[in-house]
């Protein structure tokens, strides 16, 4: 520690502080105009002048010494600073009543503070560049005629989002910030996140269109799995600004572009304000009585008729932990497990795999301790678009000097930046993942201690492993040898080490063997239990951890307790006071399957849409048109809901209380702001009317809180949660009891697994159920991009993120386009065995040759069409990511 | 044009403190920086592209735009300023149809100001590619220009 005194007051400060942070951990205010907490320092703007021991310096850089004497206040301070806003006053645009930072302007009020006076402003050189402003981008304006250099908005964007996409350019007067090519912002590599507008200390960044917020909520972000705590602006029944929460432990105060922009949605025009019915073919508006009435009367019909199996219910990861909850706990106490929910078409495998090596099937490790990984290997995942905040950490780490390995069949962003790409084909990643762990082995790179002391089956998982060949495997991948055996290397010689991934691992027929070979990546090096390490499933909705959690699962109670278990059968009957099955449910594929035969006779979907998301959606349609009674509870008319014959209009995160649990297991709230447009309702309030008129008892809530208490006290993971513990931070589960802190790192000390310890399983590759032919030569993959979320219920009615990407189009390597005679813009049928969809081609370097790629966010070319349904056995997940289909032009 | 790009970066290793010679090097090959020769080698050095270009917009020496066949050089250090140098600037614009800094439209010529190119005692000068032009007027404009456009 160091004694200086700052204007007469005698300040401590660490070694290596600034003057600036001595000054203002000591209360002292030094204006400045270039200096952000959570960016470098920069030095620019000279607006934090103080005297030092006699001289002037700027405070934002100079380190502090043993008996300094700092000045903020004296003349020639005084005068120095003044000159320096003075000119950076004479060159910005000074209309100030019209611009859209006016008495939220960090130039006006350091201005005032230096005392800039009329007298000066009305004789300083008005000369303003003569710029237009960029108004390209959906969601801001960039004004340089207000810039003042400050390099806030370059600094944010290379060091917190990592992406780079503006810099300084020309020279002396002419300097401006620019992208590449001086061009409008919209055609440069920025990704509308916002980090930079939110910086900006004058309106050179401003937000369009934004109403100023009558009062501000915390909350947690509805997008991703991410779980970034959000700040919702609210003005009378409307949501009008969202921030980042800056004191968040997931985000600090960052979001990405759907979290910060794409709330649109909320206030809607389309959203449904009154439950539907439909009569004669078409829907009617009906009151609630008539509609929950209905609903009662035919649940309650077939079941008395045809047995609670012929009932099943899809949950929501878009809903909150107490409506999943309530969901399953309608549904399994109507007699039936039949409750599933979209987890199915994600990470199914990862609960299935991860808790048999493991014994819990969730994320091992939190999102704040990432970024202490020294090797990163990121497999199926393109994290920067589809968790961009995570993204950004995994950039941050990478710069500081993390080794970085992709294994994804597309040149996704971040395979520019890894030290290697495994430009896999699509489906073939158990291959890869076993030639690694036979070079690790090989090589006698894994952790004996580890594999000894914390591990068991490791004799049989290496005797297995012997009969694998390094060629043939790679041959499989079309990975070069070597690339596999630099990778294994980078994994394994590197500690800690982290994985993570996402779809491109569990989508696949083999999806559960394909966690289980990471798993055992991750034992071999001895990569679990610390801190940026682990098996790091990404979690693609808000609340499908919860969801998976609460037991929308159908062979799990709440908490993973099997329904097969007599033990947890008693003691979940004993809450809920009736008899409850013991028979595992049909799972979500498995359902449709039911519903097309007609043992399914009613299908109730909460906050999903599997007309777009379910593979071979063509199908899917002719079996909800077929379905006897369809009930359909949303915030929009989706494409399921079309063909329902009830939907029930719900509300949405902005109007309700709740909690969600995001990828890293942390339980956060959710906070309502507004109320439901007409007379939509929460889905907690629907499904407690509905039991009610059910005639159960037990549902009888006064509102989420209640709901968490029964939840605490079933769910032995969450016996130590209450709302009153979830107002700061939230909580990682487990958490055991009410002095439980959390557990944010899994299997520290050891495995949940009876025993103990993790379990090593033998796999073998197999291939993807359809593989290229004659006929259908090429290998279709599907994905998401940064600006849509999902089937796109949500972000297609934000103009704005519209407007950034307006459209599917199907992206091929260019010279599979030119074998094709197709060209960009071109329009292209793409037909697999069980549909064909028409859509624009993009001929795009990224795409490896012989393979095509599509998202599933858009209705009218919907990659689903053409999925296929073939199984992965242990998990039931659908093989979303790999299919065969033919390529013709329109 | 990827491909000449790529073949001209082959030859440096990629760091950092290469990057004023490898824009140097594209630019002698393509006679100017287009937009996907500064994505190359923000790649090839691993840094943003935006980079690339504020450092490249820096120099004076980097062209954006694809440059004339011929380059022509209007003088206005101080000798070439009180001769009259901006008669020539203008004359030449009013000839060519650009302002300083453009290329004519049929690709011939590249017009550009410069300070002083050490010929001040025939004063103005003009400089076409490496021919010197002095004691010029507005007038006279057309015939260097014709010598080179014929």
């Amino acid at each position: 520690m160091f004694s200086l005194t700052i204007n007469g007051i005698e300040v401590m400060a660490k070694e290596g502080m600034t003057v600036f942070e001595a000054a203002e951990k000591a209360g002292i205010y030094i204006p400045t105009l270039c200096h952000h907490e959570d960016l470098s320092t920069f030095g620019a703007c000279r607006v934090c002048m103080v005297e030092a021991d006699g001289s002037l310096v700027t405070a934002c850089r100079a380190p502090v010494e043993e008996g300094m004497v700092v000045r903020t206040d004296s003349p020639e301070v005084r005068q120095v600073r003044l000159s320096n806003v003075e000119l950076i006053l004479a060159n910005h645009n000074q209309d100030c009543q019209t611009c859209d930072k006016n008495n939220n302007c960090k130039l006006q009020e350091v201005s005032a503070f230096v005392g800039v006076t009329p007298e000066r402003m009305q004789s300083m050189r008005r000369f303003v560049k003569d710029e237009p402003v960029d108004d390209s981008n959906p969601f801001f304006y960039r004004d340089q005629t207000k810039c003042i250099m400050c390099g806030i908005c370059i600094r944010a964007c290379e060091e917190i989002n990592g992406v780079g996409a503006i810099d300084f350019a020309f020279r002396g007067y002419e300097t401006s910030v620019s992208v590449l090519g001086n061009k409008p912002i919209y055609d440069s590599r920025c990704e509308s996140c916002g980090e930079c507008v939110e910086r900006c200390p004058t309106g050179a960044l401003a937000v369009k269109d934004q109403s100023i917020a009558e009062r501000e909520v915390k909350s947690t972000c509805p997008y991703c799995g991410v779980g970034c705590g959000v700040t919702l602006g609210v003005r009378g029944e409307e949501v009008v600004s969202v921030r980042g929460t800056r004191d968040h432990p997931v985000n600090h105060g960052e979001l990405c572009v759907k979290g910060r922009y794409g709330f649109e949605f909320i206030n809607h025009p389309e959203r449904l304000t009154s439950p539907l019915v439909k009569k004669n073919g078409a829907f009617e508006e009906v009151s609630w009585d008539e509609a929950l009435d209905l609903v009662a009367d035919k649940l309650s019909g077939y079941r008395e008729q045809d047995g609670a199996d012929s009932l099943a219910g899809i949950s929501s990861a878009r809903c909150t932990n107490e409506e999943n909850y309530l969901f399953q706990k309608l549904f399994r106490m109507a007699g039936t497990n039949n409750v599933d929910h979209c987890a199915r078409l994600c990470h199914a495998p990862t609960v299935a795999g991860l808790a048999t090596a493991f014994g819990s099937g969730a994320m091992t490790n939190s999102i704040a301790d990432i970024e202490e990984a020294a090797a990163f290997f990121i497999i199926g995942s393109n994290t920067t678009e589809t968790h961009p905040v995570i993204g950004y950490r995994v950039r941050r780490a990478r710069k500081k000097g993390a080794a970085l390995i992709v294994a994804d069949p597309r040149s996704i962003p971040l395979a520019e930046q890894a030290d290697v790409h495994l430009q896999l084909l699509p489906g073939t990643n158990s291959a890869l993942l076993l030639a690694m762990a036979k070079v690790i082995v090989q090589e006698k790179l894994y952790d004996d201690a580890f594999v000894a002391d914390r591990c068991e089956e490791f004799d049989e998982y290496i005797e297995a492993l012997e009969s694998v060949c390094l060629d043939e495997l790679a041959d499989i991948t079309a990975v070069p040898k070597e690339k596999i055996i630099q990778a294994a290397r980078i994994y394994a010689e590197n500690t800690p080490s982290t994985i993570l991934y996402a779809m491109g691992i569990t989508q696949h027929s083999h999806g559960t063997d394909n966690v289980l070979a990471l798993a055992n990546l991750a034992m071999l090096t001895g990569n679990m239990g610390k801190r940026g390490g682990g098996v790091n499933p990404l979690r693609g909705q808000n609340n499908v951890q919860g969801a998976c959690d609460m037991g929308a699962l159908p062979n799990v109670f709440p908490g993973y307790q099997s329904v097969i278990s007599p033990e947890n059968r008693r003691k979940f009957e004993e809450a809920y006071g009736v008899e409850l099955s013991g028979e595992p449910g049909l799972t979500l594929t498995e359902m449709f399957k039911g519903a097309g035969t007609g043992d399914i006779k009613a299908l109730y979907v909460m906050g999903e849409n599997p007309a777009m998301s379910e593979a071979d959606t063509g199908e899917v349609k002719e079996i909800l048109e077929k379905t006897e009674f369809l009930v359909v509870q949303d915030l929009f008319l989706t494409e399921t809901a079309t063909y329902a014959d009830v939907v029930l209009p719900a509300a949405s995160f902005a109007e309700k209380d709740g909690t969600f649990v995001n990828t890293e297991r942390r339980i956060q709230r959710v906070r309502g702001v507004i109320n439901p447009p007409g007379e939509a309702r929460s889905d907690l309030e629907i499904l407690c009317d509905l039991a009610g008129r059910m005639g159960m008892s037990g549902f009888d809530f006064s509102g989420p809180e209640d709901v968490m208490e029964e939840i605490a006290s079933l769910v032995p993971n969450w016996a130590g949660v209450s709302y009153q513990r979830l107002n700061g931070d939230g909580l990682c589960w487990p958490c055991t009891d009410e002095a439980d802190p959390g557990t944010p790192i899994l299997y520290t000390e050891r495995f949940l697994r009876e025993g103990g310890r993790a379990k090593f399983s033998p796999i073998v590759y197999g291939p993807p159920q359809e593989t290229p032919d004659e006929n259908y030569p090429l290998i279709f993959t599907t994905g998401r991009v940064l600006y849509h979320f999902h089937t796109g219920t949500m972000t297609r009615r934000s103009r704005g993120l519209n407007a950034l990407h307006d459209r599917e189009r199907i992206l091929m390597n260019p010279v599979d386009a030119e074998n094709l005679g197709l060209n960009a813009g071109d329009t292209a049928r793409v037909i697999s065995r069980r549909g064909e969809v028409t859509v624009e081609v993009k001929p795009a370097p990224q795409i490896k040759e012989g393979t095509v790629f599509m998202t599933f966010h858009f209705a009218e070319a919907c990659a689903n069409v053409l999925t296929n349904t073939e199984l992965d056995p242990a998990s039931k997940i659908p093989e979303l990511k790999v299919c065969a289909v033919r390529v013709e032009p329109a | 044009m990827e491909e000449r790009i790529r073949t001209v970066l082959a030859s440096f290793e990629g760091k950092r403190n290469d990057l004023i010679p490898m824009l140097q090097a594209v630019q002698d090959e393509l006679g100017h920086l287009s937009d996907t020769a500064m994505k190359e080698i923000a790649s090839y050095v691993g840094m943003p592209e935006s980079k690339v270009y504020g450092v490249a917009t820096f120099y004076s020496q980097f062209y954006f735009e694809p440059r004339g066949e011929h380059e022509i050089k209007v003088c206005l250090g101080t000798a070439c300023h009180v001769t009259g140098g901006l008669q020539i600037v203008d004359a030449m614009e009013r000839e060519l149809g650009v302002k300083c800094g453009g290329t004519t439209c049929d690709q011939k010529f590249s017009l550009e100001r410069v300070n002083c190119v050490g010929a001040c005692a025939i004063a103005p000068v003009v400089m076409v590619d490496d021919d010197v032009y002095g004691r010029l007027e507005a007038k006279t404009v057309k015939e260097v220009l014709e010598k080179h456009a014929p």
